[in-house]
């Protein structure tokens, strides 16, 4: 209940910000990836092959963000963060997941660079067409609410976009193809509202 | 076999190895452009399909890979619960946050990499939002987490087809989709 007030208040903050009307965006035009999709997908999915076989693990993302909100809780609350039912049965422990995101963000960092596509900002290029210039606090509220929802979401659904989009798909779990689905729909509905009302 | 069984999580060896993929996987991500914030709204829009071309091809290469390998023994499963309950009602939260944020937890690091500034904030909801779930985690395992809960399911269970007729199949579905998805835009 107390998430569906929080969700709500957050879909009309753009409406209440909305001093001046919100410009139409076609998401098109700018400029999209450098590489082919496919490619991209096809490499991802050799990528898989190598992570199973190698490491015994499949790409996700998500639980590491529970990893260092475990770690932090533990810091500053220990007692209270090690009574909570989610940290006694996945401890926060640096691992494969950790290192993995801490790649994640070299090798993006270099496909940037080398596409001289590092570009640094708060505000995206399409964000500042639909709602703004100054627009600093609206974007961080929903990049902060957006982000408690995901956590969130995926905690419950069991994974995200790379751990039950991708991984779990392909793996043919049936819980994965209906998550990756109600990503999509919850996701479609909601950028309806934020982008073409 | 055995030793893939045991967790070698901390072993030197395979934390390189998760430095490696990780390195390549974010490399992928912000070339594939989906570190962009309009190109995963554009997705979510239904107007730019790059996500989809993305995850779909994943799907066909990683499952002909997977369950080849499968099938002779040299890689194991990991197979995530079928909670009706959980998947759908996460599902959907995770969804709206996804367009909210328009980065999702993986590609916000690919954003983060290009120096989209404002992943900083979405991986601060990600980390708050994940404590909040923890600290309602006792209430959730007694309810929504066993609402239709079928355990490990997958598509061959379902389906009754054997993965080796069923991959196949879903190649050509996929595959199918892929050029519609190519015809219609």
């Amino acid at each position: 209940m107390k998430l569906i007030c929080l969700y709500l208040t957050v879909l009309t903050l753009p409406a209440m910000a909305m001093a001046a009307p919100l410009e139409p965006v076609d998401p098109l035009d700018y400029r999209g990836g450098a590489w082919s999709p496919y490619l991209v997908g096809g490499l991802i999915g050799v990528l898989s092959w190598l992570t199973f076989l190698l490491s015994n693990k499949a790409l996700g993302a998500s639980s590491q963000y529970a990893t260092a909100a475990g770690a932090l809780g533990k810091a500053i609350a220990p007692r209270h963060t090690t009574s909570l039912k989610y940290f006694r049965d996945n401890p926060p422990k640096f691992g494969w997941g950790t290192m993995l995101i801490i790649g994640m963000l070299i090798g993006a960092t270099a496909a940037a660079i080398t596409g001289d596509e590092f570009a640094p900002g708060f505000l995206p290029e399409m964000w500042v067409d639909r709602f703004g210039e100054e627009t600093f606090l609206l974007r961080g509220l929903t990049a902060f609410a957006g982000g408690i929802f995901m956590a969130f979401g995926a905690r419950l659904a069991g994974g995200c976009t790379s751990g039950h989009g991708i991984s779990g798909t392909m793996q043919l779990s049936v819980g994965s193809w209906i998550a990756a689905t109600c990503f999509f729909i919850g996701g479609i509905a909601t950028a309806f509202l934020l982008y073409r009302l | 076999m055995t030793d893939l069984t045991k967790p070698q999580d901390s072993k030197s060896s395979n934390l390189q190895f998760g430095l490696l993929f990780g390195i390549v996987f974010g490399f992928l991500l912000q070339k594939g452009g989906v570190g962009k914030f309009h190109v995963l709204i554009g997705q979510l829009l239904l107007e730019d399909w790059t996500v989809v071309k993305i995850m779909v091809s994943a799907v066909i290469v990683g499952m002909i890979g997977l369950y080849t390998l499968h099938s002779v023994g040299r890689v194991e499963l990991h197979i995530k619960a079928t909670k009706l309950g959980p998947n759908i009602i996460g599902g959907l939260l995770f969804g709206s946050g996804f367009a909210l944020a328009a980065y999702c937890p993986g590609t916000n690091i690919a954003a983060l990499g290009q120096g989209n500034w404002d992943a900083v904030v979405v991986a601060m909801g990600l980390i708050a939002g994940s404590y909040l779930f923890a600290e309602m985690s006792s209430v959730i395992g007694r309810t929504i987490d066993n609402w239709g809960d079928y355990g490990k399911l997958t598509l061959p269970e379902v389906t009754h087809l054997p993965a080796r007729y069923l991959v196949p199949l879903l190649v050509v579905i996929l595959t199918a989709l892929l050029w519609a998805v190519e015809k219609l835009n």
